[in-house]
């Protein structure tokens, strides 16, 4: 085989983001985006630490609590709850929607956090793994994964968790095969499933 | 040494359980009882840090954040095969928001030599993917941006990414010259000092138990039956959910490595040689780890690009891989092209056993497959060839079994075939040829669990949807890291606290360890912190070879059963007895003979006369020593049995149900246990109908290098999975256990591939078992009988 490239290369891709950056809604000044939500005016470009491109602050509604962040527009909603809230318990396991890692609630909905920029989500409300816990209780299927040991490693749980609980909350006695389907885009590497479904299963009792 | 002899249980309860004594060394602690009549091992005990896995609180590496932290992104060769002409990195330099550019001088991966062209000052790209420099910048964006600035000077040469390929006379070499590697602690095979041929190493005659036996000519002569053939597997990456990564602080020389790794010892000592620090200046911290599976063992070339952008810049610096590079550079299981011949009497003793393999680890060594061929079953005549290939891809890396799992998928589908042309049944075939103890206990569970009758004829099922069931064996070596030590403490309050640097990738280390104190403490396994994945704590073992619970758990309670001693020798002074009249129970010191009379673990800790005592215990040659270097006696030996369908319309096969049983020596927590072993034959699953990296031949790239494309096993795969455990006492160390991770993922693939002959009476040989390939069997197999 001959490799018909040419002898000078520029690598290195521009991410599928990118075309977010410069479209222009970093401008100074307050902007409207499609989902109604206010974008107020930009950081100041300085060096050091304190330069991010074309950031700007926007409020997002996270576990209860209205949290203000410093992001840029093609920032996804994984990384800003990540790197900005520090809300780390949201994985990401390969950024571009195959694994449910990243699985947050979106108005009580699962949405995958690594394919939603943080600038859509607008007012509706962010539920994560950390406020699945109401008053120090936890979630009956956070407590069903600790009785039948249905983690291992433990980096695909939030996201297993965030999805099976939602399951309960719109169909209380599931099957196993709507448990299957419902966890049908969760990917975990540990293959803990078997235990994943009798854990979710068991916490309907209790839901 | 002085030495002492103590009788421990031996053998398999329900079967041959009795006693047996050793001779072991003065310090060990006494026996322990069969898991029936422990109060905390062999239990179904809840993970010590579920709730941090539950509740979104556990730290991995990718979680970590630290003050000024950058965010470190490598640029990787997309040529497969270059001379590197010039690297200009001054517009990456001065980009707004980048801290530290780092150019490798050598490659940090693969074989050596680390640097194949003399005339230039970098290394020669030898797979696309191959990082070639690095910056650090505020956030991966930014950094990713700045990557995309670099601008390098190629010098394309010839590539090669498949073995058959590779293996051709004149095809373009990866190395010019012979090539070595040290063999990571995650159970490849790598002989030393042999020589290429083209891009082929080897033969490599050896494997864990020594070199052939016998002579295979005599062998195949007194055969009545002989069989052979060819089987073919496929390469297929790690995936751990958690990519490669690390977070490194230089910090002038006093380092903080937090990192994704199987080893915190080998990162450490890795990082210390390259940067030329003594290893009391680097600390590694591993708490959670997003999964491995062999691919974790080494610092990485990331973890050196961290090291060298933190070094510069003054500040922490993390890089985490993203999935395509996990996939392309972070480790992969080597392909196989097996030839496999064996020779048999009439009534199944067999004569003689051939093989001859090639497999490609891309730039790496590691492919061999002959362990299990020379290990499980009695042959007097053996001898297996193994040959590396290198090719222009990705570094190979111990994976789950690294070996067992290809040569079982061709050892087994080939005894199959034997018992079928020796019209026996393939268990009956196994009685008589396997010596293994265990397995035969295996199977004899297995046999009675299924109501197990020889397989139907193949194929023989009416309609499009045919029904099979298969069954193999697998082997695994018992390993023992020696390197394994393990601190307790106890506090004034009573707390107690375990601390070694062994770390917990999602296998429940943690609370094996808390339990195993616990037992000997007389608490509750939630009374003991584990602290561990830290290299400030006693050196612990790599996870990997199933050596972990093996290696640690006999030092842990030897150094609880010191504590022990010296709590004892208070509660002694303080119940005005003799020590040897104590009794530790339930949370309470007692008196043996008036169990009234006591005191309580915390009240005791109280009167200790200083706020904490301490004992440290490394891991003690196995009682009874060993069977070579640091193998065990026995073997870590399972059974498992697949149903499946087949769709011979389709081609579509479905795994119904799986039986897994196993043996890990006494089992310290049963639920974990089952963990993995379910994940063991899921990921066999996968290993047999789906994974399969796919490279372009003209590009030199993988072409699924995602988890969309590269085929995974997701909810609707599954089958229902039962597992039997047997325990299984070996009188071997102070808690007797061993690991179970590799053990559980060797059979399944050939299980499945014997089951899918059993519904549709034609062999495949190669893996992943598509629907592609099941049609096209049955195609040829239907012009073979129409012909």
């Amino acid at each position: 085989m001959k490799n018909k490239k040419s002898k000078t290369e520029k690598t290195g891709n521009i991410s599928r983001r990118g075309f977010l950056k410069g479209a222009g809604i970093a401008a100074a000044g307050t902007v409207i985006v499609g989902s109604g939500i206010l974008i107020s005016k930009p950081h100041s470009h300085e060096k050091d630490e304190k330069f991010v491109p074309g950031t700007i602050s926007i409020n997002m509604k996270v576990n209860g609590k209205i949290r203000e962040m410093n992001i840029e527009p093609r920032t996804t909603l994984a990384d800003a709850l990540r790197s900005e809230l520090h809300l780390t318990g949201t994985k990401v396991g390969c950024n571009r929607g195959a694994c449910s890692a990243c699985t947050v609630w979106i108005d009580g909905i699962p949405t995958l956090s690594c394919m939603t920029l943080a600038v859509e989500v607008g007012d509706r409300e962010v539920t994560t793994i950390e406020g699945l816990a109401k008053d120090d209780r936890l979630h009956p299927v956070q407590e069903a994964f600790i009785e039948h040991d249905a983690t291992q490693c433990g980096f695909c749980t939030p996201g297993m968790i965030m999805t099976a609980a939602h399951l309960l909350a719109r169909n209380p006695s599931p099957t196993e095969d709507d448990v299957k389907k419902a966890t049908s885009g969760n990917f975990c590497r540990c293959g803990t499933h078997p235990k994943v479904f009798a854990a979710t299963l068991d916490a309907a009792h209790k839901a | 040494m002085k030495t002492k002899r103590i009788k421990l249980p031996h053998g398999i309860p329900g079967y041959n359980l009795g006693e047996i004594e050793r001779e072991v060394p003065s310090t060990e602690p006494p026996a322990l009882a069969v898991n029936d009549k422990l109060k905390v091992i062999g239990k179904r005990i809840k993970r010590t840090d579920a709730l941090a896995k539950v509740n979104g609180s556990a730290v991995f590496t990718a979680d970590v954040h630290l003050p000024g932290m950058l965010y470190g992104r490598m640029l990787r060769s997309d040529i497969p095969h270059a001379r590197i002409k010039s690297i200009d990195v001054s517009a990456a330099r001065e980009y707004p928001g980048v801290f530290a550019v780092h150019i490798f001088d050598r490659r940090y991966e693969g074989a050596n030599p680390k640097k194949n062209s003399s005339d230039s000052e970098f290394p020669d790209v030898i797979y696309a993917g191959q990082p070639i420099a690095g910056v650090a910048a505020v956030n991966p964006d930014v950094a990713q941006e700045a990557v995309s600035l670099i601008k390098v000077e190629y010098e394309p040469m010839d590539f090669v990414v498949t073995m058959d390929e590779a293996r051709k006379p004149g095809a373009p070499l990866v190395y010019q010259t012979d090539v070595d590697q040290e063999a990571s602690d995650g159970g490849e095979e790598i002989e030393e000092g042999l020589k290429s041929k083209g891009n082929v190493r080897g033969p490599s005659t050896k494997s864990f138990y020594g070199g052939p036996r016998g002579d295979l000519e005599k062998g195949f002569a007194e055969a009545d039956v002989i069989v052979e053939r060819t089987y073919r597997t496929q390469v297929q990456t790690h995936c751990p959910l958690e990519t490669h990564g690390v977070v490194v602080d230089y910090n002038h020389g006093n380092v903080t490595i937090y990192a994704s790794t199987q080893s915190t010892k080998n990162t450490r000592n890795e990082f210390a040689r390259t940067f030329d620090l003594p290893k009391s200046r680097v600390r590694v911290i591993s708490e959670f780890i997003g999964g491995g599976f062999g691919a974790k063992h080494t610092l990485g070339s990331f973890g050196v690009m961290a090291g060298y952008l933190s070094k510069k810049s003054g500040r922490p610096v993390k890089i985490m891989l993203d999935r395509k590079e996990d996939h392309i550079s972070a480790g992969n299981r080597p392909n196989s092209l097996q030839i496999i011949k064996v020779g048999a009497k009439k009534d199944g003793t067999l004569t003689a056993l051939k093989q001859l393999s090639y497999g490609t680890a891309g730039i790496g060594l590691g492919a061999g497959v002959g362990n299990i061929a020379q290990a499980m079953y009695a042959c007097p005549n053996f001898k297996t060839e193994q040959y590396d290939v290198f090719t222009n891809t990705g570094p190979g890396a111990a994976f789950r079994a690294p070996g067992n799992v290809q040569g079982a998928f061709a050892l087994e589908q080939l005894i199959d075939e034997l018992a079928e042309r020796l019209d026996m049944d393939p268990l009956k075939l196994r009685d008589k040829i396997d010596r293994s103890v265990i397995r035969k206990v295996e199977r004899e569970h297995g046999t009675k669990i299924l109501n197990w009758q020889k397989p139907k004829k193949p194929g023989s099922d009416p309609g499009p949807v045919k029904k099979g069931i298969g069954v193999a064996q697998a082997h695994w070596p018992r390993f023992v890291n020696l390197d394994s030590s393990v601190e307790v403490r106890v506090m004034r309050d009573g707390a107690v606290e375990v601390r070694s640097a062994v770390q917990d990738i999602g296998t429940g280390t943690k609370t094996t360890l808390a339990q195993v104190v616990a037992e000997e403490l007389g608490l509750r396994a939630e009374d003991v912190t584990v602290l561990i994945g830290d290299t400030l704590f006693p050196i612990g073992p790599s996870s990997g070879g199933s050596v972990v619970t093996g290696s640690i758990t006999p030092p842990a309670r030897n150094a609880a059963y010191k504590i022990k001693t010296k709590l004892t020798d208070i509660a002694a002074e303080e119940l005005n007895t003799d020590a040897n009249n104590i009794l530790l129970e339930n949370g309470y010191f007692m008196l043996t003979d008036e169990p009234s009379k006591k005191i309580s673990f915390k009240e005791l800790a109280a009167k200790m006369r200083v706020e904490q005592i301490t004992a440290t215990a490394s891991r003690s040659d196995d009682y009874g020593g060993f069977m070579l270097g640091t193998i065990g006696f026995e073997e870590l030996g399972s059974v498992q049995f697949a149903e499946v369908s087949v769709d011979t319309e389709t081609g579509f096969v479905k795994v119904d149900k799986v039986l897994a049983v196993h043996s890990c020596g006494r089992p310290i927590n049963i639920a974990q246990i089952e963990s993995q072993i379910n994940g063991g034959v899921i990921m066999g699953i996968a290993y047999a109908l789906y994974e399969d990296r796919v490279m372009d031949k003209n590009t030199g790239h993988q072409m699924n290098a995602n988890l969309d494309q590269y085929k995974m096993p997701f909810s609707f795969e599954i089958p229902d999975i039962q597992i039997e455990l047997i325990e299984e006492y070996g009188a071997i160390s102070s808690t007797d256990a061993t690991g179970i991770g590799e053990p559980a993922n060797i059979a399944t693939a050939a299980a499945v591939a014997n089951a899918v002959y059993n519904a549709i009476g034609v062999r495949i040989t190669e893996i992943p078992i598509t629907p592609a390939r099941i049609l096209a069997a049955l195609n040829k197999e239907k012009k073979v009988n129409n012909e």
